[in-house]
């Protein structure tokens, strides 16, 4: 009997296609509608409040003060400036080591290599990311492998951590497997038949590798920007362990503000800067052709 | 190419992987350092670290808060994922691509955004931030790992068999639970250990929705921070990192070059 009713049931769903849809989907969007979206409204909001300066308590009272305090005190323009610069210069390290290697794993390494070569690209991206700061706190220290090394060479000895310089090699390091992958992507897609009709007329590499394989890997390139320049935006840790004094970036202050400053709403104006940095990158990099190659 | 060029290349090629690996390789040297103060070379090697790290109530605290909070992610985040990819790949509906980038915006937002306005809002709706809290915060992120394994193999499985089991008379759960679910197994297995790796090394999200509680990333980042207890943190960073790659390889077995290992954000 109850086996007849699902059966109906069955089929009762089957006609009426609309009903299974709202039935298996309607939970996964609830969960972002009520939780996420819920949460990022939650968090405008949030940003027009004021924290009463004596009881520390937020005054549920809308004021658009954090925001003209944003564009009005120059150390937020500066911190704001600080933040995109080194991002930035991270994303295009990460171009730039990352375009020959994709390129040897894809159109010069046998098959075997390629494999053990993206495996082993794979292995750092996933291993814990606080393992892999405090790796670097452990190397550029001035107790740390570098510095041990360049004294064993009888180099001139290198004074790296808690400096800009190492948070500069850090974020480039642990973004890195990051750009290669989809970058390595869009080298893949490029059929060799092209590169050799290049050459057939008459191009040479140089030239052929400006005007044949750069358009091509562009997206790949846009696509691994958007994961560099993301998590450089939103890191407040890596600056923090091995940044120094001067580690000042939009995670940071937002960090600061929230957590041990007790002021949620500026937190909040503060994070809508770097919602609005990430929005204007991504329309950018959908008009590149970004989102394809991802 | 010339050879020139292809060997300037390779070593290139070889010259970065390296870099890549040092300093895992180097994390892993110093936890067997006996000595307190961590020197290169080392001297003296020792599994002291490990076992002081293990006996640690603090560590073990956080070790269990840790697997409590990646279980329930990634449990929210199966059950969800699963739904979500299955309906997204058999229907066709109005703002089917807004779905698709809703789901990506909590990896592709940074990180602090996202905890930022979790923190908001439990603030604003006067929750405690506690383990649940946590769970929240992280099987929001791990949905769209699940999603994507899943709806690659999807892409990959004829819906006819589908078809052919309604035809037979399976009603839509039976469907599920004979046909479906056994296509996708595999899939959702990876799904689910890429799930739990991701969370159980997250620390950002966390900073905001944990409130006076540490996981084990947070422990760490705690320490590296006050630069107390340094040989125990190289001991309990190695655990880390094994019990993430450990999954992460699994996962990798499992989907075959299917899909993406490679973007967790």
């Amino acid at each position: 009997m109850f086996d007849q009713q699902q059966r109906e049931a069955g089929a009762a769903l089957w006609r009426r296609p609309w009903l299974r849809a709202v039935a298996t989907l309607s939970p996964p969007l609830l969960w972002f509608l009520v939780i996420y979206l819920a949460s990022l409204v939650a968090l405008l909001i949030t940003a027009f409040f004021q924290v009463d300066s004596l009881t520390g308590n937020i005054v549920y009272q809308w004021t658009g003060s954090n925001f003209s305090q944003l564009f009005t005190q120059s150390v937020y323009a500066t911190i704001i400036w600080r933040t995109i610069l080194m991002a930035v210069l991270v994303t295009v390290t990460d171009v730039i080591i990352a375009l020959p290697f994709a390129f040897f794993l894809a159109k010069v390494a046998s098959p075997r290599t390629r494999q053990w070569f993206i495996a082993l690209t794979l292995l750092p991206l996933w291993a814990s990311y606080l393992a892999k700061v405090y790796a670097w706190i452990n190397i550029l220290s001035d107790k740390g492998v570098l510095p041990d090394i360049e004294r064993t060479l009888g180099l001139p000895v290198t004074h790296l951590a808690y400096s800009t310089v190492a948070m500069w090699l850090v974020f480039s390091y642990l973004w890195l497997p990051f750009m290669i992958m989809p970058v390595y992507g869009a080298f893949e897609r490029v059929p060799d038949s092209l590169l050799e009709a290049s050459a057939d007329l008459g191009a040479r590499p140089w030239y052929t590798l400006r005007r044949v394989l750069w358009p091509l890997v562009f997206p790949g390139v846009v696509a691994g920007s958007i994961f560099t320049f993301s998590l450089t935006l939103g890191d407040f840790i890596t600056p923090l362990l091995i940044g120094g004094s001067n580690a000042n970036f939009i995670g940071n202050a937002i960090y600061d503000s929230a957590l041990n400053g007790g002021n949620l709403p500026f937190a909040a104006a503060l994070a809508f800067v770097s919602i609005a940095i990430m929005a204007v990158y991504l329309v950018v990099a959908r008009f590149f052709g970004a989102f394809e190659a991802l | 190419m010339t050879p020139l060029a292809t060997w300037v290349l390779r070593l290139f090629a070889v010259a970065v992987v390296a870099l890549l690996l040092a300093p895992l390789v180097i994390i892993v040297l110093f936890a067997f350092d006996r000595s307190n103060v961590q020197t290169f070379p080392i001297r003296s090697w020792s599994t002291q670290w490990f076992s002081v790290a293990w006996h640690d109530g603090a560590v073990r605290s956080a070790l269990w808060l840790s697997v409590k909070a990646g279980v329930g992610a990634t449990v929210i985040a199966l059950i969800l994922g699963v739904m979500v990819s299955v309906g997204i790949h058999r229907f066709r509906f109005f703002g089917r691509d807004v779905v698709s980038l809703l789901l990506v915006l909590p990896i592709a937002l940074p990180g602090i955004v996202t905890g930022l306005a979790l923190q908001s809002a439990f603030g604003l709706v006067a929750v405690q931030l506690s383990l649940t809290t946590i769970i929240i915060g992280h099987a929001t992120f791990c949905i769209v790992v699940v999603f994507n394994n899943v709806i690659a193999r999807l892409r990959r499985t004829p819906d006819s068999f589908m078809e052919a089991s309604s035809d037979l008379g399976a009603t839509p759960l039976q469907t599920f639970r004979y046909v479906t679910f056994p296509l996708l197994r595999t899939a959702i297995i990876a799904g689910g250990l890429l799930a739990f790796a991701l969370s159980f090394d997250e620390v950002i999200v966390t900073t905001f929705t944990a409130g006076a509680q540490n996981t084990l990333p947070l422990w760490i980042f705690g320490a590296i921070r006050l630069g107390q207890q340094l040989p125990e943190v190289n001991a309990v960073v190695v655990g880390v990192m094994v019990l993430t790659i450990i999954p992460i390889t699994l996962a990798a077995k499992l989907s075959n070059g299917e899909t993406s290992v490679k973007s967790p954000r």
